[in-house]
């Protein structure tokens, strides 16, 4: 049995792409239990259904801030939501980044895409609490500079390593063309003492962590965020099954040491 | 050794000296040109400093860049393989600092010492690996509406 969805009153929205919004809710009633970085909340759109939604920030007063992409029926109407709309909220679900793992490491954070939503509360939680651990990179990917959530405040971040990189440049686009794994060689790092957050297409996040096996980083230390088809969000219905993990229960934050023969067998 | 630590890590010991003895620092203001698409490859370079647009050239439009070398990578692979002609351009996005070595200097340097010939052909072969690997990996338009392909 799983609770109902508790209403959230939308705050404001804001267009970070052409397909792409955050907005921020606050509860119009009883609050859900407080979330953590990396968990996810399902978002329900009266009237058109329930979507897994990845925490972007966590607010003051129980607030949670989100941010989506419109590529279906649920997000395309979550897309739409004006403030002071209200949507269902269940949560908070799922293993959150495991940040006490990487006390005193250095970080790296590889984010490709919408998977920056999911590392930026994380990256805001080593920024309030910096002196646990070593230097923090973030590095981010993208299809294009349009395509680049949070610019003006990748732009604030004071850290010792923030790259960008595009798959593909526009006019005027003074920075990195290339895979996000290009990054690295201007990470600031040391392998053996690091711990790696990695979010992004699947693709993506296999390249990545092989790089990162490559330079010396440990497998337990390379946390990637997966995504498949969560439905209940409480390892009840099995549509989210990637071999023995249920991953809107066991994930989505995953080591790498028990994903990576996961993630290449093709049907499981 | 292969591996990330640029060019000069993954030179056997005593070589990196001299290979340096032989190349010339050199630097690129913003916007220049470092070199053409089909111009002859005879150098290349280490990128210190600044980061440099690889790009070709699409007749009637803005040149499209593909992609971009940062410091501690290598600038230019034509020079070694036949027929010796760059296939981008390359141009400096930033100000960029870069040891520059000629191709005919390399090479003399290389048949005297054949372990130095080695490790080069590894790092550079290992470089072209690298960007062919990013090159197929954007193709499949990751990030893009579709994702990473269509559904079974």
């Amino acid at each position: 049995m799983t609770d109902p969805p508790v209403p959230y009153r939308v705050l404001d929205t804001r267009p970070e792409t052409a397909d792409t919004v955050t907005f921020r809710l606050a509860p119009a009633g009883r609050a859900l239990p407080p979330f953590a970085p990396g968990q996810f909340a399902m978002l329900y759109a009266f009237g058109v259904g329930e979507a897994p939604v990845s925490v972007a920030g966590i607010l003051p007063d129980s607030g949670l801030m989100h941010t989506v992409r419109a590529v279906g029926a649920v997000s395309r109407a979550l897309h739409r939501l004006r403030s002071g709309d209200v949507v269902g909220v269940r949560g908070p679900f799922g293993t959150g980044w495991d940040l006490p793992l990487a006390a005193g490491d250095d970080l790296l954070v590889v984010a490709g895409g919408i998977g920056l939503a999911p590392l930026r509360p994380l990256v805001q939680a080593v920024l309030a609490a910096p002196q646990g651990y070593g230097r923090l990179n973030v590095l981010v990917g993208a299809r294009s500079p349009d395509d680049l959530l949070y610019r003006e405040e990748l732009g604030g971040w004071a850290l010792p390593y923030c790259g960008v990189t595009v798959d593909r440049a526009g006019a005027g686009w003074p920075g990195r063309v290339g895979l996000v794994t290009a990054l690295l060689d201007q990470a600031r790092f040391s392998p053996a003492e690091t711990t790696a957050f990695i979010c992004g297409p699947e693709v993506m996040i296999r390249a990545t962590a092989r790089e990162l096996l490559h330079r010396g980083v440990l497998p337990q230390r390379i946390l990637i965020s997966l995504e498949r088809n969560m439905h209940c969000a409480t390892g009840h219905c099995g549509h989210c099954q990637l071999g023995p993990l249920l991953l809107c229960r066991d994930g989505p934050v995953v080591g790498y040491d028990r994903a990576e023969h996961l993630l290449t067998v093709r049907e499981l | 050794m292969m591996g990330h630590g640029g060019l000069f890590a993954a030179l056997p010991e005593g070589r990196r000296e001299a290979l340096l003895a032989i190349a010339r620092e050199v630097k690129y203001p913003v916007g220049s040109r470092i070199f053409e698409e089909g111009g002859r490859a005879d150098r290349f370079w280490v990128v210190n400093t600044g980061t440099v647009a690889l790009d070709l050239h699409v007749p009637g439009r803005r040149a499209a860049v593909i992609d971009t070398v940062g410091p501690g990578e290598l600038l230019g692979w034509s020079w070694l393989f036949p027929p010796h002609h760059w296939h981008l351009g390359a141009q400096a996005t930033g100000e960029v600092g870069a040891w520059e070595f000629g191709a005919d200097s390399v090479r003399a340097l290389c048949a005297r010492d054949p372990e130095l010939d080695h490790a080069l052909l590894m790092y550079v072969s290992e470089t072209i690996g690298k960007r062919l690997r990013s090159a197929r990996t954007r193709l499949l338009d990751l990030y893009g509406p579709a994702g990473s392909g269509q559904l079974r």
